[in-house]
């Protein structure tokens, strides 16, 4: 049996297919719960009871509105393109989803342990983009072109301090692999992580992912007050939750990421207790909750000011930093904390 | 398994190109170009250039096309009207793609394929040296002058860009973020007792 499942092609494709389901239904399963997560803080925060009518306390919501978008009509647009306006929410939902193969839950818990892991994220979250100008195109309407216009550029101007964000991490670790990147952050618990270190990075992180997924204060492409609700308006259905599932699948994603990049995924906060996946989970939840929270606490930017930010203060800035960590982890400056290379040169 | 891999990418390769060239709304050729780039990514990754393929999917999918793709979609362009002389040079693009296809036929004729080259299609780098560590080795080691060269290239070709583009217009008001910023609020505002029926 197990000759089987580690030597025939057969055999090595079903253990993938079986790791990819074990990683995507819980993923999909926590997905409901985060939504209706989401919700509650967000109707806290505004002094709403927010969803609280299926099952107790509304847990059940999520799984509502999912049967009630599959079973309606799939709405097209006049002289929309059948073709493109139906590929846009798949490759929203495609991308969101495969970046998952390379995320480590606990040491070793991850489906590809691929040497330019971090690259391969960031790479999947910049084809991100399409869906929504695919969509925005394909509409054949106003609103959401102007929205996919918006985002395009939003998008690819965050992309730009993300990577460079990313790099002075990977300049730390000497290599691109999460999991190296997680061990290299193994040693004194809490204080041994990347966010002491990369400090003022993880805030401009964390900014820089609201602005990659449309989140607000920054989410420009959908601004309901003045673009209905971007590149969403002609969408209904299935394609619609599509689109919502990939968004929201983003976020998560980008929870993971911080977690991860900065907060050592894994490893216990306090020396001594054990590491696992229960650590990695917590984080992931924490800072969806806070994703949540700025959501329900901050106003929408401008059009202009979000570009502002984009150029003039965190690329100029995460650029200097890049230099800064270059020099800090080659010299060892301050007892070493940048130099973390665990793997040869 | 990597045969099939390669040759599923080979096919979507060659097949997202020639739509490129063939299809005729303009925003459809660009999503074929990607399909190409991707596959394109694909192949690297079979040859075990994995960094290479990920910059390719950063760089050109993730950005270049993005930009193609705005500019495609803000564009009117006419293409029936570029389309109208097809017909005139049909027969010359025939002729050139016959003598490209009659060359690169004979030359495959008479191609021998030594037995080390294909050996080495799946592994064009040292087994102790990741890929990125390799490229690191070439880049900044090196060829590190010629590499800061291009690099210098580049930036005198935006700056070039900045310069002819760069227009002081005197006409329009700006904003000075900064000054924004910086006012006082006991300097911007001035409240007024305003008595009924007088005005200021």
């Amino acid at each position: 049996m197990a000759d089987f499942f580690s030597n025939t092609g057969l055999g090595i494709a079903l253990v993938i297919v079986g790791q990819i389901l074990l990683v995507l239904v819980p993923l999909l399963v926590a997905l409901a719960f985060l939504m209706y997560m989401d919700r509650k803080v967000w109707a806290a925060v505004q002094m709403r009871r927010g969803p609280n009518v299926v099952g107790v306390f509304g847990v059940l919501q999520s799984f509502a509105d999912f049967l009630k978008y599959i079973v309606k009509e799939v709405v097209f647009p006049a002289g929309a393109d059948k073709a493109v306006f139906l590929l846009a929410p798949m490759i929203s939902l495609v991308m969101a989803f495969i970046a998952w193969a390379v995320i480590p839950f606990n040491d070793g818990w991850v489906i590809s342990d691929i040497n330019v892991a971090i690259l391969y994220v960031f790479a999947i979250s910049s084809l991100e983009v399409y869906g929504v100008i695919m969509g925005g195109w394909a509409s054949n309407s106003k609103y959401p072109f102007l929205g996919s216009l918006r985002s395009a550029a939003q998008m690819i101007s965050y992309e730009v301090s993300i990577g460079l964000i990313i790099i002075g991490v990977i300049i730390s670790t000497g290599s691109m692999n999460l999991t190296d990147i997680v061990h290299a952050q193994d040693g004194a618990g809490l204080l041994s992580w990347y966010w002491l270190p990369h400090f003022p990075m993880v805030f401009l992180f964390f900014i820089s992912a609201l602005a990659e997924t449309n989140r607000p204060p920054f989410d420009l492409p959908e601004a309901e007050s003045e673009l209905v609700a971007g590149y969403q308006v002609e969408y209904s259905a299935t394609p619609f939750l599509l689109f919502m599932i990939g968004e929201l699948t983003a976020v998560v994603l980008m929870c993971a990421l911080v977690s991860l990049l900065f907060f050592g995924g894994w490893l216990s906060p306090i020396p001594g207790l054990p590491d696992g996946i229960l650590w990695m989970v917590a984080k992931m939840v924490f800072f969806f909750f806070i994703f949540a929270m700025v959501k329900a606490i901050t106003p929408r930017y401008r059009y202009d000011q979000l570009m502002r930010l984009g150029w003039k203060v965190f690329l100029p800035f995460s650029l200097v930093w890049v230099v800064f960590v270059s020099f800090a982890a080659k010299f060892g400056w301050f007892w070493g904390v940048f130099t973390r290379w665990t793997t040869g040169v | 398994m990597t045969v099939f891999a390669f040759y599923l990418f080979s096919l979507s390769a060659i097949v997202g190109g020639l739509f490129t060239v063939i299809s005729r709304n303009p925003v459809h050729s660009v999503l074929w170009l990607i399909l190409a780039f991707l596959s394109s990514a694909g192949l690297f990754v079979l040859l075990g250039a994995e960094f290479v393929a990920m910059l390719l999917v950063i760089v050109y999918v993730g950005a270049v096309a993005v930009l193609f793709l705005f500019v495609v979609m803000m564009l009117d362009v006419d293409f029936a009207e570029l389309r109208a002389g097809m017909a005139k040079y049909m027969p010359l693009a025939l002729l050139i793609g016959l003598v490209f296809q009659m060359e690169l036929g004979m030359a495959f004729g008479v191609w021998e394929t030594s037995e080390l080259a294909a050996s080495q299609l799946t592994a064009p780098v040292p087994a102790d040296m990741q890929n990125t560590a390799a490229l690191g080795v070439l880049i900044y080691d090196r060829y590190f002058l010629l590499f800061q060269l291009a690099g210098l290239i580049l930036l005198v070709a935006m700056i070039g860009a900045i310069v002819l583009t760069l227009r002081h217009r005197t006409d329009v008001k700006r904003q000075n973020v900064l000054a924004q910023m910086w006012r006082d609020p006991a300097k911007a505002l001035e409240l007024k007792d305003v008595k009924p029926g007088q005005g200021l």
